[in-house]
């Protein structure tokens, strides 16, 4: 079992290093934004796999503030976007 | 049984991850990059958050993990479709492999208007605006 969970572990490092490539790369600040978002569903993910881990029920309480506070930040991404806010791509 | 089930959840589900941020860094534009992250993310995440129910089978837990799954498939096509809304809206550009792209000869970029093409026969002052 827990080497199923180190692998798994390691795939989503792996997942978060390469989504860290496009934040890094990424040509657009939309493209930016995609990235961010992956982020918060590879820490969701994350934090489960921990929480199965250490058997610390009360970590999914994080992982529900994680996704809501990515929702409001892509949301609010968006607005700034669509509104034309000062942008160096 | 449990033990095994969750062990394929987690292993498949962080599978998905790692196909979404392949994805991300491989495919060309904007749109095609958001296809890749929300749906195998979204699965991604499905998965593991099954696999928590199934390891911990306590009603709290199962109502919290089932709560982010259905938080998260509320958000992420409404997530996807405003920041698609919103690059194309700035101008990003679109790969060069694009074969259609319908919204193109009816969007006015500059003047952010939405023509139909039968203002003719229609009355010019309620003609088709596009509602922000």
């Amino acid at each position: 079992m827990s080497i199923v969970i180190l692998f798994s572990l390691a795939l989503m490092s792996l997942a978060l290093c390469l989504a860290f490539a496009r934040l890094f790369r990424g040509p657009s600040l939309p493209d930016r934004v995609v990235a961010l978002e992956l982020f918060s569903s590879i820490l969701v993910g994350i934090i489960g796999v921990v929480a199965i881990a250490t058997d610390v029920a009360i970590l999914l309480d994080v992982a529900i503030v994680m996704a809501l506070m990515a929702f409001m930040a892509t949301i609010g991404f968006a607005r700034f976007l669509e509104r034309g806010g000062p942008r160096d791509d | 049984m449990t033990d095994v089930l969750t062990a394929v959840g987690m292993l498949s589900g962080s599978t998905f991850m790692l196909l979404a941020a392949l994805g991300v860094v491989r495919l060309p534009d904007l749109l095609t990059r958001l296809h890749a992250t929300t749906k195998a993310a979204t699965l991604g995440v499905t998965l593991i958050m099954l696999s928590v129910a199934l390891h911990f089978a306590e009603t709290a837990v199962v109502a919290r993990a089932f709560g982010i799954i259905l938080f998260l498939l509320l958000t992420a096509p409404v997530a996807a479709h405003i920041i698609g809304r919103a690059g194309y809206f700035v101008g990003a550009r679109l790969w060069n492999g694009t074969v259609k792209d319908e919204l193109r000869p009816h969007y006015d970029p500059l003047t952010h208007r939405l023509r139909s093409g039968r203002e003719e026969e229609d009355d010019p002052a309620s003609g088709s605006r596009h509602g922000d």
